[in-house]
């Protein structure tokens, strides 16, 4: 039986450039389908509270009567369900990533 | 003279270096060598089945590829096809074939994973860390299709939510043949080094005929011989890509690596079939109404056979869901193969068993 | 897809000696289920031979103390289902394999699934 199966493989890794990132200043590669944070355009929006309804989480608030659009980032599971089910196109995900916050509060529009 | 050893009591877990998720076992040891051991699970309980009340039976996909994070796609597609047999819906041809695509997918990072944590579990650490190596690559191509790394979202009920283009799909075969040479080459350590054939061989047996009367499930019970694969009841688009089962006949935690490194081989083999056998045409259907009926639905998870037990009134909330887990299946072939082993052991022969702990208590 | 499946409804005195016969004729444990269906429990016992299913189902009051026997004499595995049953549904099982006392699942509020008497 062998025993020294993996020295071929160690000492191939051992010669070559490390697999890992060197993560701040290398940054990462984009893959353009990622699902990442939502993007709000205010200009269509007409307030029918449909990407309330649909949202599983209850991360959307909306108000028809102030006008105002509320999102807390944190509930946000970027599913895309209100993206799917807003009628006047307002809504999109973007690839990038949410940042770290230390409270949650609500975004307002 | 044969004066009985002293017994002492070694509580194995929850938080051990080489558990993925919290399971304590007491072990009754007799100077190193085991001789009972009583699981005890509940760490992770998180009452997921009385959410069905309050979301509604379509929201609730999300629950439920929830439940657990290495098998996550398999559970929301055994919740959709559970919905839409009460429902009689017929899910189009393409979306069968893309559900397929992504559940082998999901098999091969899932068993790509294991391989590493047994690797960690007897200190071999320069190969689990080359296994997750490739299984990134893997978790990229995940990505790149269904949007995320480990919680796909793309099932819903009536089909799948995203295409896969062709140009995509000849991009994804492309990744897949370089990930084929880098497995051979780590499966190979795995099943022909002396050091690892030292610490799995022998170790653990279970029997054909135990595992059949315990109701192991998945790669624990083919590795003793149990020719049972749940890929071949025919859902998805398994009715038309045959999948024959792999078995081994020893029953000791080397088999049980061994199926499922040539399992590895076999998502690969039907990854391909699957993707140049694919139709044109649409990819979900439109659901309205509400279910009405009761029906238990089986796939076949990386870990086993997991059954879904749906019932539902006529309203928008279902009554009752129940899911029966591999892991939950195979915890008394644990408790049937520990006695015997020593306590080194302990460690390898819980990780053969595949354990993931949050899929049992949901 | 899926075959089409019936839920038979059994007394429970014949439990024991139904699922003797099934697993003489070779059948396998795939899991017991337990649903509070308004005022009753159902639970659903089912069994594998050859990827085909076959159900048997029990129904029990959830008045008073609902009481079934254990088949841990048949099926040895039986004991994690059974104690899962117990702790969220409060049923009382006679002669479980591995008894936890209640003490399988530790959850705040006891007996959470429990049929409610309204």
């Amino acid at each position: 039986m062998s025993y020294f199966g993996m020295s071929k493989l160690t000492l191939k890794s051992a010669f070559r450039r490390p697999v890992t990132r060197a993560y701040p200043f290398e940054p990462r590669r984009v893959i353009p389908e990622s699902r990442g944070l939502l993007v709000f355009d205010k200009t269509d929006c007409i307030y029918c509270s449909v990407c309330r309804k649909k949202c599983p989480t209850a991360a959307i608030g909306t108000s028809r009567s102030q006008k105002k659009w509320t999102i807390d980032r944190l509930r946000c599971i970027s599913c895309g369900y209100c993206v799917e089910a807003c009628p006047k196109h307002c809504l999109r995900l973007s690839t990038d990533l949410g940042s770290p916050a230390v409270t949650k509060d609500r975004e307002v529009y | 003279m044969s004066a009985t050893l002293p017994r002492t009591i070694i509580p194995f877990g929850p938080q051990h270096p080489v558990l993925p998720e919290p399971i304590h076992l007491e072990l009754a040891v007799e100077d190193e060598k085991v001789v009972d051991v009583i699981p005890s699970v509940g760490f992770v309980h998180r009452g997921l089945e009385r959410l069905v009340e309050r979301k509604d039976y379509q929201e609730f996909v999300y629950v439920a590829e929830r439940i657990c994070g290495i098998c996550s796609f398999i559970h929301g597609q055994t919740y959709c096809q559970a919905v839409e047999a009460i429902m009689k819906i017929e899910v189009p041809p393409r979306a069968r074939y893309l559900r397929t695509i992504w559940g082998e997918l999901s098999r091969l990072h899932s068993h790509l994973l294991w391989l590493g944590l047994l690797a960690d579990s007897f200190g071999f650490e320069s190969l689990f860390m080359h296994s997750w190596r490739i299984r990134e690559k893997i978790l990229d191509i995940i990505e790149a299709t269904a949007g995320g790394r480990v919680i796909f979202g793309s099932c819903k009920i009536g089909g799948v939510r995203r295409d896969i283009g062709p140009d995509a799909l000849r991009t994804m075969l492309r990744q897949l043949e370089e990930i084929e040479r880098d497995m051979r080459e780590i499966v190979d350590v795995f099943l022909n080094d002396g050091t690892v054939k030292q610490r799995l061989v022998g170790v653990g047996i279970l029997s054909k005929q135990d595992a059949y009367s315990l109701g192991c499930v998945g790669p624990t019970s083919r590795a003793s011989g149990v020719r049972q694969d749940m890929r071949q009841l025919g859902y998805a688009a398994f009715d038309e890509i045959s999948v024959e089962p792999i078995t081994r006949t020893e029953g000791d935690s080397h088999a049980r690596c061994s199926v499922r490194c040539a399992e590895l081989f076999q998502s690969v083999d039907i990854v391909r079939r699957a993707a140049a056998k694919i139709p044109d045409g649409e990819i979900s259907v439109k659901v309205t109404g509400n279910p009405n009926g009761e029906t238990i639905a089986r796939t076949e998870q990386p870990r086993g056979e997991v059954a879904y037990y749906l019932k539902a009134n006529g309203s928008k909330n279902l009554q009752r869901f129940r899911v029966r887990t591999p892991t939950f299946a195979n915890l008394p072939a644990l408790v049937k193969m520990l006695p015997g082993c020593t306590l080194a052991d302990v460690p390898v022969v819980v990780l053969t068993i595949d354990p993931c702990i949050s899929c049992t208590e949901r | 897809m899926n075959e089409e499946q019936s839920f038979p409804l059994i007394p429970v005195e014949t439990l024991l000696s139904r699922v003797r016969e099934l697993r003489d004729q070779g059948w396998r444990l795939v899991q017991i289920g337990a649903a509070a269906i308004g005022p009753a429990i159902e639970v659903t016992y089912s069994f594998d031979r050859e990827n085909r299913l076959s159900n048997l189902r029990v129904s029990l009051p959830a008045e008073g103390q609902p009481r079934l026997p254990s088949i841990a004499s048949v099926y040895a595995c039986s004991f994690l289902y059974e104690n899962e049953m117990h702790d969220l549904f409060g049923i009382q099982v006679d002669g479980m394999a591995v008894d936890f006392k209640g003490k399988f699942y530790h959850t705040t509020v006891p007996f959470p699934f429990a049929a409610r008497k309204t």
